[in-house]
């Protein structure tokens, strides 16, 4: 008889099978890497699964799981598809009135959480949630005294005892199993209104997961570094999937704050990041090289000017002159590989990045020196699955061709349809939104505005309802200009003002180390983020970022018209606790617009400054009043040059 | 969260009478106060009232010219700073008192100095005891490392850190003693807000997790009257307050020491 290898628990099995001792989870504990095999974690699997089910956890029921990457989070998410239940992996970073509203949305009786941290979040969030009885914990520190919560080992001990009193019960809740089966409910970041919980089911993501190991040829060896939020579809699809259906490895960082040591111990083989990890990368490296000895410093600039000019073409396999060549395998030895090995890098096969826009020059950092770095496009509604860029076939500004099994069209609108295996079996509980968002005719509607170039390869533009008009009728796209800005590393944030408008405006956040660094080198003296950010040498700075975007729009067609008038540097960081982002980091750009209402009627008034008080909330939700006067200023535009030819 | 299941035991550390003066200047007279096991024990006062010499009294810097000190059933004269250690005695220090230019795993790893044993000359060539002492006391300063969340900063030297990570590496190293009473000198001066709930957090775990004794100096009040179990005033090297938070809040010569009186 052939194995069915068609949902996770019984992907699991079959790792244990067929390699046993193959590693499948690492984990740094204690400073020191502890490894276990597949067989191993089939193991704590089935005691877990057990114990949920001793405690009363029955089939399609939902499980709340919260905290970092630990592998016995993602065990929980095993152990709970075993049994026919639906892991739903939060945002451990989200305060508990968001949590309460999932647990609700869910109707969760059961939860798996990390720490004290997120158990003092549960238990706040339990008088409003009516279901919520059940809450395992996985670190016991500091809940030595905490009633009503049970630790994770205790749960897998009633799962060996209920294991041993009902032989064959485990694998017959397996067998009952269907890939029609919903896996997994993950919340959309609610870019607009409450969030929403999308079903996938096991076929979903195995046949996404398995398009995108065919596309990589990736193999049982590789590893990768799990350590973006677990609730995140990306997460889910490489950690999770992807790993259950190649066998690989995952590895779990010491603490969010270990991450870059930790990818460097392990030099994963596949990696998948969002650009602001890339940026944040690349920004310490620069600083460390601005702090470097002159000898140091001299050589990597030499090189980094050799890779700017045929690093991308070398890794593309394209034709380079050989003294190119020469200079460029000189760079390698001296600069390149050392530089990768200090990223973590070196052994990097496959790398990703998605989930925003990427600069065009930090893009070709990574693959002018050697790493295979590539976009993709995907939505949580898609398992991540959507465009994939092949070896190549790279290019900066589109994000790839059709992955293999997807069918991919531009709607009348404009607006990016998509249909294959890998699409959302539903929105929980929202009919009219499943209805609204999937046609009759099986095509997924993205909301993204895109085209396809000359090539085959997707190109996304903006969010298609973002798209919207100057007051003369051109077209305004915010998301567009404001990632233009962010690609400078001194602007970590921007939110462009324009629909309906006269002129284009725009709130700028500093990032604040790499302008403090800047201003350091200055001898700048300042005490924080708000005296920082309205000195008038950073407006300066800021400035010169904004008239040089202003310079690339005017040569773009009906996008000259976009050019930013009037600036003004925020007095806070947007926050997603202040809901100015989301938790995935996006603008929030409606709320931000009413929240600082004073400010963008005093750009349109054509005031110079503006005072301002605002509510800030602390991580423990304390709140703050900060108040500043705001500078604004005017930035030079230029007239609309023709079209360039291609 | 509740912590009431915390037990308060009997006095293990009792001063009595205590007096101490340099020269003509009297900074401690009179005193007399005890710890009890397992308790949180702060001492407060302005200013130059003393509360260092009593720490420095406590574990065996200073010699007081008068009085007695009972430390669990042995009374004595005067403290010795090694005998304190060695009698489970650990501190902070109110200026850091950190090796800079040495990895925060270094320092931490000199609070284990006590519990080493192997010969120069093992440790010299690293073999035999002074291998497996060595793992043995790495693995003890990696529980503290993850108890204090600090693996990030394991292999930075200290120097580079901000003030308040190395405050937090000091109650590391004085923690990786394994210490059964705790002095700490000012833990939250010079900190932001955040930092001392930090710091908070971290003396009210090292007390409920490990049932350690803490015996504190600060500054700050309202974190002395959040996290400590009883509270002693000093002013002017005399005791004017001793009992439980709320009692010490509502007492006139402690509100005049802080405030001050009209005259």
């Amino acid at each position: 008889m052939e194995e069915r290898v068609d949902t996770f628990p019984r992907c699991l099995l079959h790792h244990a099978k067929v390699r046993p001792g193959h590693p499948a989870v690492r984990e740094k504990d204690l400073g020191i890497w502890q490894t276990w095999t597949w067989g191993e974690v089939a193991a704590e699997v089935r005691a877990l699964a057990c114990g949920l089910a001793a405690e009363g956890f029955k089939r399609g029921m939902h499980l709340a799981i919260n905290g970092d990457n630990r592998p016995r989070l993602y065990w929980s998410m095993a152990a709970a598809q075993a049994l026919g239940g639906i892991p739903v992996p939060m945002y451990q970073d989200a305060p508990a009135a968001d949590i309460t509203y999932v647990l609700n949305d869910a109707e969760i009786a059961f939860a798996v959480v990390e720490d004290q941290e997120q158990v003092d979040k549960m238990q706040e969030a339990q008088p409003q949630v009516a279901t919520l009885s059940h809450i395992y914990y996985d670190d016991p520190r500091g809940l030595r005294n905490y009633r009503n919560v049970t630790s994770f080992d205790r749960l897998q001990e009633i799962g060996r005892e209920f294991d041993r009193a009902h032989p064959g019960f485990y694998e017959a809740e397996i067998a009952k199993g269907s890939p029609d089966d919903v896996a997994i409910m993950l919340y959309t970041s609610g870019t607009t209104g409450r969030p929403k919980g999308v079903c996938q089911a096991h076929s979903a993501l195995i046949s996404a997961a398995q398009g995108g190991i065919a596309f990589d040829h990736l193999t049982a060896d590789e590893s990768i570094l799990s350590y973006l939020p677990m609730a995140w579809v990306g997460d889910n699809l490489f950690s999770y999937a992807q790993a259950m259906v190649a066998g690989f490895t995952i590895n779990c960082p010491e603490s969010g704050d270990t991450v870059m040591t930790d990818l460097r111990e392990i030099g994963p083989t596949y990696y998948f990041a969002p650009p602001r990890v890339f940026e944040n990368l690349l920004t310490q490296v620069m600083i460390r090289m601005e702090d470097a000895g002159a000898i140091k410093r001299a050589l990597f600039h030499r090189f980094m000017k050799v890779a700017k000019a045929c690093g991308a073409e070398v890794l593309d396999g394209q034709p380079v002159p050989l003294s190119d060549r020469l200079q460029y395998w000189l760079g390698n030895v001296l600069v390149y590989a050392p530089l990768r090995n200090v990223l973590g890098m070196s052994r990097i096969r496959v790398a990703y990045t998605a989930g925003a826009a990427i600069g065009p020059d930090l893009f070709r950092f990574y693959r002018s020196i050697g790493v295979n770095l590539k976009q993709l496009y995907g939505s949580t509604e898609t398992c991540a699955y959507v465009c994939l860029q092949p070896d190549r076939g790279v290019k900066f500004d589109t994000v790839g061709l059709p992955a293999p099994g997807v069918e991919v069209k531009i709607g009348e609108s404009g607006e990016v349809l998509v249909k294959g295996p890998m699409l959302l079996k539903e929105y929980y509980k929202r009919p009219d939104a499943t209805a609204e968002s999937i046609d009759a005719e099986g095509y997924f509607h993205t909301g993204d505005a895109g085209l396809f170039d000359a090539g085959g390869q997707l190109k996304i533009i903006d969010r298609a309802k973002d798209v919207g008009k100057l007051a003369d009728g051109a077209m305004f796209a915010p998301n567009y200009i404001e990632n233009k800005l962010k690609f400078f590393p001194h602007i970590k944030e921007a939110v462009a003002f324009g629909h309906g408008r006269g002129m284009v405006c725009a709130f700028i956040n500093i990032d604040v180390g790499s302008v403090g660094n800047w201003a350091e080198r200055r001898g700048l003296a300042y005490s924080g983020y708000t005296d920082l950010a309205q000195k008038a040498e950073v407006y300066g700075l800021i400035r010169e970022c904004v008239e040089q975007v202003n310079a690339e729009l005017a040569t773009e067609g009906e996008l000259a018209e976009s050019q930013i008038h009037r600036f003004l540097i925020l007095h806070k960081e947007l926050d997603p606790d202040d809901d100015e982002l989301t938790r995935t980091r996006k603008v929030r750009r409606g709320f931000v617009a009413e929240k600082y209402g004073v400010l963008v009627d005093a750009m349109y008034g054509g005031l110079a400054s503006q005072h301002i008080e605002t509510l800030v909330r602390f991580e423990d939700g304390r709140t703050n009043m900060v108040a500043a006067d705001l500078r604004i200023e005017d930035a030079r535009t230029l007239a609309a040059q023709p079209l360039k030819a291609a | 969260m509740d912590t009431a299941q915390r037990t308060i035991g009997a006095p293990v550390l009792k001063l009595d009478n205590i007096s101490l003066s340099f020269g003509g200047v009297k900074a401690l007279s009179d005193i007399s106060f005890d710890v009890r096991e397992h308790e949180i024990r702060a001492i407060i006062g302005p200013n130059g009232a003393g509360k260092s010499s009593m720490l420095n009294v406590i574990n065996g810097v200073y010699r007081p010219q008068k009085g007695t000190i009972t430390f669990r059933g042995a009374v004595r004269r005067d403290m010795d700073p090694h005998d304190a250690a060695a009698h489970g005695i650990a501190r902070t220090f109110q200026n850091i008192a950190l090796f800079r230019g040495m990895s925060v795993l270094d320092n931490i790893m000199t609070g284990r100095n006590l519990k080493m044993h192997a010969s120069f000359l093992e440790q010299a060539i690293w073999v035999g005891r002074a291998r497996r002492e060595e793992l043995e006391n790495r693995a003890k300063v990696e529980e503290v490392i993850d108890f204090l969340e600090i693996q990030h900063i394991r292999k930075i030297p200290v120097g580079r850190l901000p003030y308040g990570l190395q405050k937090r590496v000091e109650l590391a190293r004085a923690l990786a003693a394994e210490p059964t009473m705790l002095l700490l000198d000012e833990p939250m001066a010079g900190m932001n807000v955040e930092e001392k709930q930090d710091m908070c957090r971290f003396v009210l775990d090292v007390n409920e997790q490990y049932g350690t004794t803490i015996v504190l100096i600060e500054h700050d009040m309202g974190v002395v009257m959040d996290i400590s179990d009883r509270v002693v005033v000093l002013d002017y090297g005399k005791k004017i307050g001793d009992g439980p938070p709320d009692e010490i809040r509502s007492n006139q010569a402690v509100i005049d020491a802080y405030l001050g009186v009209a005259h």
